[in-house]
């Protein structure tokens, strides 16, 4: 045995970093995404009005911003805005979404499950089957795919 | 519909002979079978092995009567029949990677070939040497080019490729054709200019979520080249229509990604993927949308029967719900996802017939007039009448 099998140091190298072709995504300027608005949607959730909350925490989705804060951030938000409906207004809520909104409502969900926390995933889940109703299994496969997540 | 089931291994790709008496299909494997139709049976009647790869491209030229076929070996050959016996003239394609598509151009002087190496391959047949030379498209091909459809005036060509985006390529080759007139894709054309480039998922603004898209599966021109469609895996299909305001619509199905698609009139399309079953989709060019038009197999609708409780309860167990359906697989003629459609009759400007394969080895014939009068059956199916009813009309059914 020849050796220079003793080391496996070379199996930590990232290949794909030397390739002169590699596949680089186009930065879009995504320095001016925020994130949903903290203050409108809490106020919206204490008022009790969950539809208006939903509409409000998907919008200004943290895409192309580099911040991994701004995402948890969007991501904590949206979570408790789906907490806070009920078992039976979950279906009325996602009815509410146009089909982009169900697109958007399920990549929150799988970034969700992502981490869980005490009951999320409960939560989640009903959301889950929810969207996956409105939106299809195509709406999953655009999560799948899609380059820049939320 | 009438299924036939060839294999029990995926047929990579297919092709019709020009009167659709005979098909040529790769089998999963390095040859080429031509199968030839015999009353309800079918016979195959060559075997053409020559590739060292498997094949994942075949095109038959109606005209000429040539077949050319690409494979995983970086290799393309045209085959012509000499008699009872096709005899393949290699055809180096100078690139290192599989090729992965393969069509002729509509005047049959020459071809193009999409290939994993980030390039298209145009070769045409230089008659001082002899031999097939070909002119590479490599600008700004970023990933392995997927699918290739010509533009009805030879020069135009359509790729759809890894790297998210569908593209208009000019592949003008000027020693075998004259210079083209203007289209509404562009006038000016030199070889490898790009005519069009689809966005990152073809919506402007719409979604938050616009960037990146899928990869391209199926790109399709309509018989008067001035539509283009493609399907994305990221579950989308849209269409372009050249000129100046290049407007692209999309829909998101609520499918899995569709594979393949055709224009059967200048208004529908058909497509098909890994649902296994084709869909048709219409596209409205004043408001410039497209709409899910419906699910093309329709299923003969079984009796319901009663369900004994013991099955309920089995229902339960295994699927967690206690439904009545005991379908144990899918409903469809095609039992995997469908790779590949062809139009048989009727161009794609009045389409009456169209082939589906897959990867379930078997082969579907849809008749189109048959269909339509299913969908008719099926009130369910009437989300779209007005525009179902204006893309049938192209078809001269309704």
């Amino acid at each position: 045995m020849s050796k220079n099998t003793v080391s496996n140091r070379f199996r930590t190298v990232d290949v794909d970093e030397y390739d002169e072709n590699k596949f680089v995504d186009e930065e879009d300027g995504g320095e001016n995404q925020l994130g949903p608005d903290e203050a409108e949607v809490d106020s919206l959730i204490r008022q009790g009005n969950l539809m208006e909350a939903l509409q409000a925490v998907l919008k200004n989705p943290p895409i192309n911003t580099k911040n991994q804060n701004v995402k948890d951030c969007a991501e904590g938000l949206v979570l408790k805005v789906l907490s806070a409906f009920k078992s039976s207004d979950v279906d009325k809520g996602v009815q509410s979404l146009d089909k982009n909104g169900v697109d958007l409502l399920m990549k929150y969900i799988y970034k969700g499950f992502e981490t869980p926390s005490d009951n999320s995933s409960a939560v989640l889940l009903q959301w889950h089957e929810k969207a996956l109703s409105a939106g299809g299994l195509g709406c999953i496969v655009r999560v799948l795919t899609a380059r820049k997540t939320v | 519909m009438a299924y036939h089931s060839f294999l029990l291994e995926p047929i990579s790709c297919h092709s019709w002979n020009k009167d659709r008496t005979q098909i040529a299909l790769c089998p999963n494997n390095h040859d080429v079978h031509i199968y030839k139709k015999d009353g309800t049976k079918w016979i195959k009647i060559h075997e053409l092995k020559e590739h060292n790869g498997q094949v994942t491209g075949i095109d038959w030229a109606p005209e000429s009567n040539r077949i050319v076929t690409c494979g995983t070996d970086r290799n393309a050959y045209v085959w012509s029949l000499k008699g009872e016996v096709w005899k393949p003239t290699l055809v180096i394609l100078r690139i290192n990677r599989a090729a992965r598509c393969v069509s002729w151009s509509p005047k049959e002087n020459k071809f193009a070939v999409g290939s994993g190496s980030r390039l298209i391959s145009i070769c045409y047949f230089e008659q001082e040497n002899d031999w097939w030379v070909c002119k590479h498209i490599k600008k700004p091909i970023r990933s392995t080019v997927l699918s290739l459809d010509w533009h009805p005036n030879n020069v135009l060509l359509a790729a759809g490729s890894c790297d998210f985006k569908c593209r208009v390529f000019s592949a003008y080759i000027k020693e075998v054709e004259e210079k083209p007139g203007p289209t509404v894709w562009g006038s000016k054309m030199p070889f490898g200019e790009v005519l069009f480039e689809s966005g990152p998922s073809g919506v402007s603004g719409g979604a938050g979520d616009g960037a990146g898209g899928g990869w391209v599966h199926g790109v399709c021109f309509s018989h008067s080249g001035n539509r283009l469609a493609w399907t994305s895996h990221d579950s989308t299909v849209a269409i372009a229509e050249g000129g100046k305001t290049s407007t692209i619509s999309s829909l998101s199905s609520e499918t899995l990604p569709l594979l393949c698609v055709s224009f059967i009139t200048e208004n529908s399309l058909v497509a098909a993927g890994h649902d296994c079953y084709p869909v048709l989709f219409v596209y409205d060019g004043t408001k410039g949308s497209v709409t899910f038009g419906g699910k093309l197999d329709v299923p003969k609708q079984t009796s319901q029967r009663g369900i004994s409780a013991r099955e309920r309860f089995q229902n339960l167990d295994r699927r967690a719900t206690s439904s009545e359906t005991t379908e144990q697989g899918l409903e469809s003629l095609h039992k995997n996802s469908i790779s590949q459609i062809s139009v048989l009759e009727g161009g794609k400007s009045k389409c009456s017939t169209f082939c589906t394969t897959g990867m379930d080895g078997g082969m579907v014939t849809w008749d189109v007039k048959s269909l339509e009068s299913a969908l008719k059956d099926l009130k369910i199916l009437f989300l779209c009448s007005q525009s179902l009813k204006s893309a049938l009309k192209d078809l001269e059914i309704v």
